[in-house]
């Protein structure tokens, strides 16, 4: 057992976990923070995407101790109370998603892609979408909600 | 609907879907996500190796030893508890949950370990000691093991064929592969061992026939299985079905640890052990007159269900059963069916289930045909096509498709690609010495089925020794409390197609009140719900009957509302109008009474109630479309109670260099009868057609010459992904269906089964070449130049 002290959408929390303990099974078991999915265990369906210190990886490649003193973000930290995040708006209103499994770490891979790439063109998005599987939608409402959002996200506070 | 007023109605409207919020805030709530009862232990599955091998020896006890395992059950413990799987067709193979003695696919449950985590159980899998004695594998489908073996005759197939001007003939493969839904099989089992019963808790999608199958294969009768399924579930593509294997298995493995057990797929054991669509050979002759008119089809088809004959296979093979002369008036057809054993993974419904299948084969036909006849592809199908003026159309396989006008969809989608200029266009290119090709191919898309289709595979006179079987049947559920809440229970169990939104707009239009005010549940029990046999979400069923039971139910329902209301306000029940809220008599806007007023009344002073009316306002009902009678003496059946129509034509380039094919134009126009939410529509659309792009071009389930399976990781089965889902232009003519309530059709399968074929079509045309086998991988493309 390893103590970890890791701040996940701004509480910090410090706990003993095993060595092997993948991130995406601490945040959801241990944490309850069950809006991170997980959909190969290998990396490649982009499902359990979070962001670690504001950058986009995949928590089921992770390892909880390797995040010990870092920033992580899931999901569940976009939305207040009453008010969706506009990316999630922008997904709401494009009808990007169906089943919805795929789209939390969708939406983190694209905080992060929009925030290092102003203006992308539909191409760039699915070139950044490759990393990720969706079985549900075929991709081009999804493709169009992030390049909706990265239209209307310019001086946007935090996203 | 986003940022306007209320549309004249709800249902049509392109409604935003109230299932979103929740699910982006990363609160939907999905199986691994429950903990639904306390204590619950971990299983990890012990798997076969192999594809065909006698166990030999088990030694669980290096697992037991290990701190925090509960139980080891081996597939003997297993079988001792439950009994084999009832199939449709009886075989001579016993297909338990668990292998007893013999193994017969990679990946085949041999054992169960539970322990206090998942990474204890994965632990102690490893350490269980199985000895195999290896057997060989049977892989070729024509040395399957014939487990079914039947012969169809329509009209006069030989006599037809006999006198055709031309007989195209050819062999057409279709591959495994599966939908692959990103959330993988979840399963809780709780046995009592009070009343010796099963409480299990799975993401199913349906159809509950596979309840029974459950049920008997623990040997549960009555209500002795409770199955609970969740309100979200990550995505199925008809490959869910197959969870209720997973629910035998683990309901079996909770009575024998004494424990409450949850399961959790992982992808590896996803894409090698939990399910594919069916392999097929299809050799298909097609007749033709000499002006080009199709005068007789002969099937003969070799269908691959893996290891065991799962119920409810063989129904890829005869879901499609009613359509075997597709969109055209063909009137004798033969066909020959044999089901075989592969040493594969059982096969199970799969987005499309047999259409993919059948229309690779006969629309292949009637794209080699029109090179035969010297015919133009188009004029070809025109020729062919079933006239709008003659539906109800009666098929000789016993079909009755509803409603359509193809030629229309036709002329539709050669505006919308604007097919002559692309026929110029290939002219200039084949001149440049490129390689480009145009495919194209016309699809009718059954929606609703007839349970009793999967009784062709018994003969007429084994069917009449047992229960006419048919049954197409769904049930719903509203209620309105006394502060006048609606909610809407379905028994549909939605896998991310929106159906909650679609409900509320049903019902938003029947009580005058707007969808955001309706809630809807789509969890299932089984121990209260209305459900039935049918009930679930496979073929395309929740727009054609799923709606019927919600609207029927909401029907009942605000007829009761207005008949308390007409006695509140002294007029006739048919003078009253549901709007924004209240009741109120027509034309007097003034008379007018709340709907909290009424549903207070009929709770909290039921005895005032006018005379016949019961306390509270709760409806129960079943929906059943029409026409749905079991199979005849002559094996005719109508297979399906609705059918869409889809044309499709795809321009293709091919890289003379690679092999490699570029999709440089897709169009797709659809008659799925009424729509009832356009932008659920085109979701649907998308999504069926990256399936079918997909397994066109790189979505194939890979086995070794020893049965081992190869394509077992993300990494080896390519799921198609954004920048290769091409550009599709989709647009819609609409028939409504005289058959469902709403007038629509499901719509979700068409492009899986229409774009294999076009896209391969294209290939040909390109190419050069008459046979082709899916998918159209670079490698395959340029053997495929290198013999043209």
């Amino acid at each position: 057992m390893a103590e970890i002290t890791v701040t996940v959408n701004g509480r910090t929390h410090t706990e003993n976990v095993e060595p092997r303990l993948l991130l995406s099974d601490f945040i959801r078991h241990r944490l309850g923070l069950t809006g991170t999915h997980v959909g190969c265990e290998h990396g490649v369906c982009g499902s359990c995407t979070v962001l670690i210190d504001g950058r986009a990886a995949r928590s089921c490649l992770t390892l909880a101790i390797q995040v010990e003193g870092r920033e992580v973000s899931t999901v569940e930290s976009l939305a207040s109370a009453d008010e969706l995040h506009p990316l999630q708006k922008s997904f709401q209103e494009n009808f990007a998603l169906q089943c919805g499994f795929c789209t939390p770490g969708i939406l983190m891979a694209a905080c992060d892609f929009v925030d290092r790439r102003a203006d992308p063109s539909r191409e760039e998005i699915a070139e950044m979408l490759s990393g990720h599987l969706c079985r549900c939608t075929g991709y081009v409402s999804i493709i169009e909600a992030i390049y909706e959002f990265s239209r209307n996200s310019s001086g946007l506070e935090g996203s | 609907m986003i940022g306007s007023a209320s549309p004249p109605t709800w249902v049509g409207s392109p409604v935003g879907r109230v299932e979103d919020d929740a699910l982006l805030r990363g609160k939907g709530r999905f199986l691994d996500d429950y903990e639904p009862v306390p204590g619950i232990w971990h299983a990890a599955v012990v798997r076969s190796p192999f594809a065909h091998a006698r166990i030999e020896m088990i030694d669980t006890s290096a697992a037991l030893d290990l701190p925090g395992v509960a139980c080891v059950a081996t597939g003997e413990e297993i079988a001792s508890v439950t009994r084999p799987l009832p199939a449709v067709v009886e075989t001579e193979v016993e297909h338990f949950a668990a292998a007893k003695s013999l193994v017969r696919y990679v990946g085949e449950p041999v054992a169960v370990v539970v322990a206090r985590d998942r990474y204890l159980a994965e632990d102690a899998a490893a350490l269980v000691m199985v000895d195999y004695e290896p057997l060989e594998p049977v892989l070729d489908l024509e040395e399957g093991l014939v487990v079914s073996d039947r012969q169809f005759s329509y009209g006069d197939p030989d006599g037809a064929m006999e006198a055709a001007h031309v007989v195209v003939k050819g062999r057409y493969s279709f591959p495994r592969w599966t939908g692959s839904p990103m959330e993988t099989f979840v399963t809780i089992a709780d046995w009592d061992h009070s009343n010796g019963s099963l409480t299990a808790w799975a993401n199913f999608q349906g159809p509950f026939t596979l309840h029974a199958v459950a049920a008997a294969a623990l040997g549960l009768s009555g209500s002795g299985l409770r199955l609970i399924t969740p309100g979200d579930s990550g995505g199925s593509f008809g490959v869910k079905a197959a969870v209720a294997n997973a629910v035998v298995l683990m309901g079996a493995v909770s009575r024998l640890a004494g424990l409450p057990v949850k399961w959790v797929e992982d992808r590896v054991e996803h894409l090698s052990a939990s399910s594919s669509s069916t392999g097929r050979i299809t050799d298909l002759e097609a007749g033709f007159s000499v002006d080009g008119e199709l005068v007789a089809l002969r099937y003969d088809v070799i269908e691959d269900v893996g290891a065991y004959l799962r119920a409810p296979e063989p129904a890829t093979l005869y879901r499609m059963h009613g359509s075997l002369g597709g969109a055209y008036r063909v009137p004798n057809i033969a066909a020959r069916n044999r089901v075989v054993l592969t040493n594969r993974v059982p096969t199970s419904l799969n987005r499309g289930f047999g259409g993919p299948q059948l229309y690779f084969a006969l629309e292949s036909a009637m794209a080699n045909a029109a090179g035969r006849l010297g015919i133009d592809r188009v004029q070809l199908a025109r020729r062919n096509l079933i006239a709008s003026d003659s539906f109800p159309y009666t098929t000789p396989t016993g079909a009755v498709y509803d409603s359509g006008d193809y030629e229309r969809c036709l002329d539709d989608v050669l505006e919308t690609i604007g097919y002559n200029d692309r026929v110029a266009a290939q002219t200039t290119a084949r001149a440049e010495g490129r390689l480009v090709g145009i495919g194209m191919a016309c699809v009718v898309e059954p929606s609703v089925s007839n349970m009793g289709y999967i009784s062709l595979a018994e003969t007429p006179e084994q069917r009449a020794a047992g229960l006419p079987k048919s049954g197409n049947s769904e049930g719903a559920t509203i209620s309105m409390s006394p502060s006048a809440g609606v909610v809407v229970e379905l028994s549909t169990t939605p896998q991310g197609q929106g159906h909650k939104t679609v409900a509320a707009q049903i019902v938003a239009d029947q009580l005058g009140l707007s969808p955001a005010d309706i809630d809807v549940v789509a969890d299932l029990d089984t121990h209260t719900s209305a459900w039935t046999i049918s009930s679930g979400n496979y073929s395309s069923r929740f727009s054609g009957i799923g709606t019927a039971a919600i609207h029927k139910a909401g029907r009942i329902l605000a007829e009761r509302i207005r008949r308390i209301a007409a006695d509140d306000l002294e007029c006739a029940t048919e003078d009253v109008v549901l709007k924004d809220g209240r009741a109120s008599v027509i034309g007097s806007p003034d008379a007018s009474v709340s709907l909290r007023r009424i549903a207070g009344r009929a709770h909290w002073n039921p005895e005032s109630l006018p005379d016949g009316l019961e306390a509270g306002l709760r409806v129960t009902t079943y929906a059943s479309a029409p026409n749905l009678e079991p199979a005849d003496a002559h094996d005719r059946i109508a297979s399906s109670a609705a059918h869409g129509f889809v044309v499709d034509v795809a321009v293709v380039e091919v890289d003379r260099d690679t092999g490699s094919v570029e999709i440089l134009a897709y169009a797709s126009t659809h008659d799925a009868g009424t729509l009832l939410n356009p932008r659920l529509v085109e979701g649907q659309i998308h999504g069926g057609f990256a399936h079918g792009v997909g397994v066109a071009l790189m979505e194939r389930l890979v086995y070794d010459d020893d049965g081992n399976p190869k394509t077992t990781t993300f990494m080896d089965y390519l799921c198609i992904t954004a920048p290769e889902v091409p550009d599709l232009k989709s647009s819609h003519i609409e028939t409504p269906s005289p058959f469902t309530t709403l007038g629509a059709k499901g719509l979700g399968e068409g492009n899986t089964m229409s774009a294999p074929v076009v896209i391969a079509n294209a290939v040909r045309d390109a190419v050069g070449v008459d046979e082709l086998e899916l998918p159209l991988t670079a490698p395959r493309v340029w053997a495929l130049m290198e013999q043209a």
